[in-house]
Parts: structure tokens; C-alpha cells; sequence
């Protein structure tokens, strides 16, 4: 040893390795304009195709001609429901287990439904060709409601289903009726209800809106004839799952397909579902022989791919006049669209949604779902969220304040006094869940200690008393959150898509010079894999995060896995990247003992390298075990260093946090301003801190955009009205506020290294917040609830119609 | 279709001639026809800013300028602001503070920063904030882009003042 002798924190600090905040390998390729999204990729001879979109919400379709298109010069083809027929494909298999047109058979059922598809030499022909496809409508009664959608007399919608009294999920009980899902125990549920002190009602709408990534999405299918071989590049969360899906539908064999998700421009759940530009895309090529894009623009994206949320929820719950709670009770109207193309597990048609009694020891609650097909886009997916799990933080949140007001309680301290306590867990919930780990209180008192809470409500208390002396026409909201998510799906015995169970995927090879590769069943849509993957094998295998090469999202390359969504990436395939990591350096110490001439049992780890234990002078780097793996004759030891994992998690995990909004809202305009937000989040170990960090502002700008804006909604004859960036709301950068980020860090007990995901907590735990301080500014004048999104009109019509304009 | 107009265009320092129908696009005479695909397309309605780059010394959503309007231009996109071997500051900058996720607005949004500084090379942050409003980031919250575009301003700044 000399003073050139690195010490161990050097050697740790090499590494880069977890709890690192190392820049992003990915930035550089992005901050030139080097990316590579799926609209980049140019093939030889490729084609381009585009829909001709229904402009009616429900109609016949009478008949379409496409001579006058045909004719068009460049035009290659048009395809309808008719020419798909016979191969099978006019109509596919959603991810909930009902099925969905690929394009128009016999009627269209929402404003935007894919009618035709156009195929021709270039972007400009195929829109020039859309217009010369003239399609014969007869307009049918169009229902939006969900609620209307169950009345006697409602139109049909699903004409496919007459006379199917059951779905995928049990019972129908009415012609637009998808499925009743329920868990808890109703009876007793009531039972607690009736019983109580108090009880609060309250219905909690979360309102429909998209995901709206910056890309949209598309793909580039090629069918190569020669060989037999299909390629698909396209914006897929879950590629290998797209393969097994194409596979099925076309009849493929899959080992003949190759699907490739490249850089993803944002995906937040708008790119997990399977839609008919993929399908008719494959097709195209198939019968041209030619390579064809698909790219939607940005009203197909948000008129027709994938919306979230549309939740009625209504709920009842109760307390002892001291404020426990006691029961809660819910029932959710669904809106699922025309289709029912939900992206959950199998067995969750509302996935994780009964994780709603959210941070609280509840002791008996109820949820029933009823999913309804209404005239709108099909979608239902998990908007930086896990599945229904944002939907779910919402209601009790908004449910606990009700609750408070009620009980003329603090809101605070009514959490506090029902939150599970540390020593409860691992907490099995009333409803199912088996909580993994948690420390709500620490969590809770530090984040109202750093908002000086106890300082806001005097100040509260003040303003309010000058707003009523006229002295100021301003408000101020204090907006609670504290929120429990569950992620991290899931264990193969109870979750699955498509009957491919939820695991994930890890695959390892050492180079002899000590640099590796990995590659995993997952895809980044900018959430940073290639950065913090290789940070996690890096404190694994002791070899510096920069000598490992991360890859993802080519299905000829990386091993099977369900993809990225649902904060799962981290919770799944972070923990197959630590046990392949493990099988990697459990064959590493056997070659290390035989270099070192010791028995395998007298060798220990330490950051980078075997030591025999007592003679810390006597090591062999991981460096020096990869070059030996590959060059030395070890008797019983194969040569090389690889390992694959495959990842099954025992349990989810429960990420959970503690928000406060500051909000000063003007009461005669509406408009608000976002003094303070603290967010403080609780993922387990942190792997990056600088890359959680802009997690937790990028989600806290989407739950701003939701709870204060952003929506889809849809006129009486199913007109949606929020089909551009003009009336569709993304925050600028003038709008969106500073945040302060803070952390607790309770490890996952049953995760490799203790993380739980972190990516969808600020949206999760923003919208409540949002919204909970734009009621809590009009507590003081009886407010108790009001549908969000709080836009401005909105906001000053709460005001009015609390009397507060004179 | 329509009948085919020559255009000329100077992009990158580079002169390029070519026939385009008039309604062509300037962002799909860019990505398609001179390979430049770091400006996106995100909206083409003029909202998103993915398209952003620089013609005749101002900033234009090139999702909303035909290609006839191009005709005669300068064009300056993501790719002629720094080279692998030098990145700009802005480029450093965005890295640095971690200034971008899914990667996908960043050109539009590091070609807007960019002129903004060359308009106001001192801003507030306010300034900074109304400068790229016109550019949407879905994944970071803008925090450290701003914090990425003030650190630059100084850092050039830096450089000017040393060099004076």
C-alpha cells in the first residue's frame, strides 16, 4: 500500500454505482439531435399510411368508396374492415379481454374510429388520398354518460355482444354493461357504516384525460418476403409483449418476428396499448412487400389512442367523533369508452384500485367497479401511474378531507391519527394488500415541520378574516397529500397480461477487459435505464457504471419482459439486474479462489474485488476475474462470465409520500398561483438521486396539468373537445411552479437492493394536493367539493357560487 | 399534387437546393430531405415547439413554414449548434443539470435557448421562463431546464468577461 493506493471511498466513487447522482449517459445523443425515434427511421422504398377517421361519434357505415383515392397517383392502396375479413384482423384482442375494431365493421362507435386505412408514396398523397375516401354514414344516438349509458332505453352500442350476458369479467347486466368487479366485505362495510358517529358522502370525479407524450405514437413495419421475416419498430412500452400479440394475430411465428422499440419521445401509459395503425401498418407490408410508417399527429393521439382515468367514484366513509376511522365504503361508474381496452393485469379489470384505502388503517371497506361502454375512445390506461392506482390516491385524499370538514377537523392531524403505524407492517389492508414496509409518521411530521404548517393555517386563519373585512380579494389553499401507491407489478401468481406473467428480465456478459453489457425485458421513454441500471450492477459486480453498456427494447436481443409502465421497471427488472448481478459475482469468487490458490469460503467481497479474508494484500479484481474468465483452463468452470435472471417479485411495492400545495387563488378571476410546493417521497434506496429528482418535478407538472386543466371531454353528440394542443392543456414553463423535493428512505424488505420505483409518485400524490388546496381555500366558505380539472372558469364559479362576488 | 417550386436554403452553413411543392413543410424538408431529424414534430399546430429552429436570425416552429417561406433562408438547426468533439455550453449545461428526459423537445428547446440568449444574453429567470414558453417539455417540470439555460448564461458570460 502507498499513497497512490486508492482507498475504499475512491473505489466506491469509480464505480458510480447506487445513491450516485452520474449523468446521464443518454444525453448526448439527445442534447444533439442524435436520438433515434421511430419517425427517424427511413427504410428503402418505404411506404407511409394514414386513417380516414369517422367524424361521427355513432353511425352506420353504409359504404365506402375508395375509387376516386385508388386513382390518385401514389396512392398504393386503401384498406377497409372488408379487405381484413378474411384474414381476421378487421377486428383484435384488447388487453382486458374484449376485442376491438381494427378498422370500421359495419359502424363506428367514437368520433376518431379508424375507417380506412391509406397507403401511398409519401405523408402528403396520403392525406390528399383520406380526402377523396368518401364514407356514407347514417348517424345513430350518441350516449357520453356513463350513467345515462345504463338507463333501459339507451341506445346499443355493442351490437357484437347481443345476447352475451357475460364477459371477461362476469355478468353483464345491461347491454352497455362491461363488468361489476368487487372486493371487501359489503355487508360489514355497511354494517361499520351505519353504526358510526360520523359519517361523510361524497361523489369524487377524476375526470378523463391522455397522456399526451410529446412523440406520439407510430411505427415502421417491414416484412421482408425474402427471408420471412417481420420487423416492427414502433413506440411500444412493452415490445416483447407486441411480438407475442403480432405472433398470435398474424400467425407469425414469432421467432420470425423482431419488434424494436428505439428511443421513446414520453410514453406515461399513451404507449403500452396495442392499436390499429400497428395491426394495419403489419398488414400493409405484408401485402405491398414494402416497409410502411405509421405516425399519428397529434389530434389522432388525443382523440383516439389511449385516454386515462374517467372515474366516477362514489364514496361513504366513516369515524368516531374523535376521527377514526371506522369503514369506506366505494362504487366506481367506469367510463371505458366503446371498447374495452383497459391496459391491467389480467385478473384487475380496475387494476390495483382497491389500494384506496390508501395511508389509513382501515378496518373493513368495500369497492365495486362497474365498467360501462359509452360513445367515446376506448383507453383506460394507467397515466404515469399504476394501474387505477392515481384514481385511487384521489378518492381517499379527497375522501379524508371531506371526512375532516365533517368532523370540523384539522386535515392533518386527522391522517395522522389513522395512519398504519410503523410497527404494523408488513400491514395486510382491508381490502387485500399486503403493505410491504412504511414510516408515514416520520415522513408526515417532517414534511408539515418543513412547511411550517401550524405558520400557514394562522396565516390562513388571517386572510381569511381580511378577505371578510374586504381587505383582500385573494385566498389561500394549504392542499394535504399523503399517499401510498402500489407498484411494481407483479408476481406471477396473480398478474399477468395476456397470460404472460408480470416478471422481468436481466441478461449479463462480461468482456475479458471488464467492460459488460445488459440487457433487459423493459424500455425507457426517458426515465433514464441506461444510466441507473448500470448504476445498480455497477455496486453489484464492482465494475464503474461507465464500463457497462445498458440496451433495451430490441426483442431479437433482450430477453422477454413485460416492459415499462406501472413504475414497474425498477421494482421488476432493477431487481433481475441485481440477482443476475449476484449469479455473476458467485461465479466470479469460484474463479477468484482458483487464481488466489484458497478455498471459495475464505474469500469476501469488498466494493470491487475478492480479498482472502485476514490478508486484505491478497485480492483479484472483478477486472482481473473477467480476464481470467476467458483465458484461463479453470478445471469445473466453464469459460466466460454471463448470467440471465428472471425476475418473479414476491410482493409489490409501496412507495409512498407526504405533498403541501401553497395556492393563492383570486377569487374574482379564478387564476391561481403556486406559492410553495414541498413534496416529499419516500421510493426505498435511491439509486440517483438527480434523476429522482426530475421524476418528482416532471410527474408533479403532469398532476398539475390534470388537477388544474387538462381534459377530454366530449359534447351531447360525442364531439371531443379537446383534440389540439390549443384546448388541451400542457404547462408552459411560466405556468408550472418551483418545487422542493425532500426524501425519507423506508427500504423494500423483499426487493434485492430495497428499491420501490419512483417515477409516477408525483403524479399520484400532485393531483390530490392540487386539488385538495383549491378546496381548502374555500373551506372557510363551506365548499366540499368540486370537480377538478380547477381551470379558471371553474374556480370562479366556485367562488360565485359561494356567494363570494357580492 | 401540386406543381414542384425550387428552393434554395442555406442550413447549417450548408447550401441546398431542391424541388418541393410549396405546402411541403419546412420540418419535412429538414428531417426527410436533408436528414436532419433533430427537430421533432409534436403538434403541427405551432404549440409544442419540438420543431424549433432558427431561420434568418429569429426562432420558428418549423412545423408551421412552408417550404416556399423557406425559400432563400438561413437555417440554423440543433445539429449546427455544436459537434460531437465540442458541444455548445447550452448542450453542456442541459446535461449537467440534468436538463432532459426523454430527449424528445430538447433540440426544439436547446436551438430556442440558444436565440434567446443571443437576444437577452443575461436573463432573469423569469425571462428565461417567458423565453421558452413557446417550447413544451412533458417529462422535467422546466426546473432545470431554467437551471440549465441560467447556469449557461453564466458560464458564457464567464467566458466573455475573462476574455475582456
Amino acid at each position: 500500500m502507498n499513497d497512490l493506493t486508492p482507498t475504499p471511498q475512491e473505489r466506491i466513487a469509480k464505480l458510480k454505482g447506487l445513491g450516485t447522482s452520474r449523468k446521464r449517459v443518454e444525453d448526448a445523443r439527445f442534447t444533439q439531435g442524435k436520438g433515434n425515434y421511430v419517425d427517424d427511421i427511413k427504410m428503402p422504398g418505404m411506404l407511409h399510411g394514414d386513417f380516414v377517421r369517422s367524424p361521427y361519434a355513432h353511425a352506420r357505415v353504409k359504404s365506402i368508396n375508395a375509387d376516386a383515392a385508388r386513382a390518385l397517383p401514389g396512392v398504393i392502396a386503401v384498406l377497409t374492415a372488408a379487405d381484413l375479413a378474411p384474414l381476421n384482423l378487421h377486428w383484435m384482442p384488447t388487453l382486458a379481454g374484449d376485442r376491438q375494431m381494427v378498422l370500421a365493421d359495419g359502424k363506428v362507435l367514437f368520433q376518431g374510429q379508424e375507417v380506412a386505412f391509406v397507403v401511398a408514396t409519401d405523408r402528403y398523397v396520403c392525406a390528399d388520398a383520406i380526402e377523396l375516401v368518401e364514407v356514407d354514414y347514417e348517424e345513430l344516438p350518441v350516449v357520453t354518460d356513463p350513467f345515462k349509458a345504463l338507463e333501459p332505453g339507451a341506445p346499443v352500442l355493442r351490437e357484437d355482444l347481443a345476447g352475451q350476458t357475460s364477459g371477461a369479467h362476469g355478468a353483464r347486466r345491461h347491454h352497455n354493461h362491461i363488468f361489476l368487479w368487487e372486493t371487501g366485505d359489503e355487508a360489514a362495510t355497511n354494517q361499520a357504516i351505519e353504526a358510526a358517529e360520523v359519517v361523510a358522502e361524497e361523489m369524487i370525479y377524476y375526470h378523463r384525460v391522455h397522456p399526451c407524450p410529446l412523440e406520439t405514437c407510430g411505427c415502421v413495419a417491414s416484412m421482408d418476403k425474402v427471408n420471412g421475416k417481420l420487423t416492427v419498430f414502433g413506440t411500444f412500452q412493452a415490445p416483447h409483449v407486441v411480438r407475442t400479440v403480432a405472433s398470435l394475430l398474424s400467425g407469425i411465428e414469432e421467432h420470425n418476428i423482431r419488434v424494436v422499440s428505439p428511443d421513446i419521445g414520453g410514453g406515461f401509459g399513451n404507449k403500452v396499448g396495442v392499436y390499429p395503425g400497428y395491426v394495419c401498418s403489419i398488414v400493409a407490408s405484408i401485402v405491398t412487400g414494402k416497409p410502411v410508417k405509421w405516425i399519428e399527429d397529434r389530434m389522432d393521439n388525443l382523440m383516439a389512442t389511449a385516454f386515462a382515468r374517467d372515474y366516477w367514484m362514489k364514496g361513504r366513509i366513516s369515524a368516531t367523533k374523535d376521527g377514526k376511522i371506522t369503514g369506506l365504503h366505494c362504487h366506481v361508474t367506469a367510463d371505458h369508452g366503446a371498447f374495452d381496452a383497459c391496459a391491467d393485469p389480467t385478473k384487475f379489470p380496475a387494476g390495483f384500485f382497491h389500494i384506496c384505502t390508501g395511508s389509513y388503517d382501515i378496518p373493513v371497506a368495500y369497492v365495486g367497479v362497474d365498467g360501462v361502454y359509452t360513445n367515446k375512445a376506448p383507453g383506460g390506461v394507467a397515466y404515469r401511474c399504476s394501474f387505477r392506482v392515481t384514481e385511487a390516491a384521489y378518492f381517499i385524499e379527497r375522501m379524508i378531507e371531506v371526512l375532516a370538514i365533517e368532523l370540523g377537523m384539522d386535515a392533518a392531524e386527522l391522517r395522522a391519527k389513522n395512519f398504519i403505524r410503523k410497527d404494523r407492517f408488513p400491514y395486510t389492508s382491508a381490502l387485500g394488500w399486503e403493505y410491504d414496509s412504511g414510516d408515514y409518521h416520520t415522513a408526515w411530521d417532517k414534511a408539515l415541520a418543513a412547511v411550517d404548517y401550524a405558520g400557514l393555517r394562522r396565516e390562513q386563519a388571517e386572510r381569511v378574516a381580511a378577505f371578510k373585512r374586504g381587505e383582500t380579494r385573494k385566498l389561500l389553499g394549504i392542499g394535504l397529500t399523503h399517499f401510498t401507491e402500489i407498484v411494481g407489478a407483479g408476481p406471477v401468481k396473480n398478474c399477468d397480461i395476456l397470460g404472460m406473467g408480470m416478471f422481468d428480465s436481466c441478461e449479463i456478459r462480461i468482456h475479458p477487459t471488464g467492460s459488460a453489457i445488459a440487457r433487459l425485458g423493459t424500455i425507457s421513454q426517458g426515465q433514464g435505464h441506461a444510466t441507473t441500471f448500470a448504476q445498480i450492477l455497477a455496486t453489484e459486480i464492482g465494475l464503474p457504471a461507465d464500463s457497462i453498456t445498458i440496451e433495451e427494447g430490441d426483442t431479437d436481443t433482450a430477453p422477454y419482459g413485460l416492459g415499462t409502465y406501472g413504475s414497474r421497471s425498477t421494482p421488476v427488472a432493477g431487481a433481475a439486474t441485481a440477482m443476475a448481478g449476484r449469479k455473476i459475482r458467485a461465479k466470479a469468487q469460484m474463479i477468484a479462489a482458483w487464481l488466489l490458490e484458497v478455498h471459495d469460503g475464505d474469500l469476501e467481497w469488498d466494493i470491487d474485488r475478492f480479498v482472502v479474508k485476514g490478508a486484505p494484500e491478497r485480492f483479484k479484481t472483478m477486472k482481473d476475474i473477467a480476464y481470467a474468465a476467458y483465458h484461463n483452463a479453470i478445471p469445473g468452470i466453464e469459460p466466460g462470465l454471463e448470467a440471465v435472471s428472471y425476475y418473479d417479485p414476491p410482493n409489490m411495492t409501496y412507495p409512498f409520500g407526504a405533498y403541501v400545495c401553497v395556492m393563492e387563488i383570486d377569487v374574482d378571476t379564478g387564476t391561481h398561483e403556486v406559492r410553495q410546493f414541498y413534496a416529499l417521497d419516500d421510493c426505498g434506496t435511491r439509486i440517483n438521486p438527480m434523476i429522482i429528482e426530475g421524476q418528482v418535478h416532471g410527474g408533479l407538472t403532469e398532476a398539475l396539468a390534470i388537477a388544474m386543466g387538462q381534459e377530454i371531454a366530449y359534447d351531447e353528440i360525442g364531439n371531443c373537445k379537446n383534440s389540439t394542443l390549443m384546448d388541451f392543456f400542457l404547462p408552459t414553463a411560466v405556468e408550472t411552479p418551483h418545487y422542493t423535493t425532500d426524501y425519507t428512505e423506508t427500504p423494500s424488505p423483499h426487493h434485492p437492493i430495497g428499491a420501490k420505483g419512483v417515477g409516477e409518485s408525483p403524479n399520484v400524490g400532485g393531483v390530490p394536493a392540487f386539488s385538495n388546496a383549491v378546496h381548502d381555500a374555500f373551506r372557510a366558505f363551506g365548499l366540499r367539493q368540486a370537480h377538478m380539472p380547477h381551470d379558471h372558469w371553474r374556480i370562479w364559479k366556485i367562488a360565485n357560487q359561494l356567494g363570494l362576488h357580492g | 399534387m401540386g406543381t414542384k417550386m425550387h428552393i434554395a436554403l442555406t442550413v447549417n452553413g450548408e447550401a441546398h437546393e431542391l424541388l418541393a411543392e410549396p405546402r411541403e413543410l419546412l420540418i419535412y424538408v429538414l428531417r426527410e430531405r436533408l436528414n436532419l431529424t433533430g427537430p421533432h414534430a409534436g403538434c403541427e399546430t405551432s404549440h409544442c415547439g419540438a420543431c424549433t429552429v432558427e431561420m434568418n436570425g429569429k426562432s420558428v416552429k418549423s412545423c408551421t413554414v412552408f417550404a416556399a417561406q423557406a425559400n432563400g433562408a438561413t437555417i440554423t438547426t440543433i445539429e449546427g449548434l455544436g459537434s460531437p468533439d465540442s458541444l455548445s455550453v447550452l448542450q453542456q449545461s442541459f446535461r449537467e443539470h440534468h436538463g432532459l428526459q426523454c430527449g424528445y423537445c430538447t433540440p426544439g428547446m436547446i436551438t430556442r435557448a440558444h436565440r434567446l440568449l443571443q437576444e437577452n444574453p443575461d436573463p432573469t429567470e423569469e425571462e428565461v421562463r417567458f423565453g421558452i414558453s413557446g417550447n413544451l417539455c412533458r417529462c422535467t417540470g422546466y426546473q432545470n431546464i431554467v437551471k440549465a439555460i441560467l447556469a449557461a448564461a453564466a458560464t458564457i458570460n464567464g467566458a466573455k468577461e475573462a476574455a475582456e
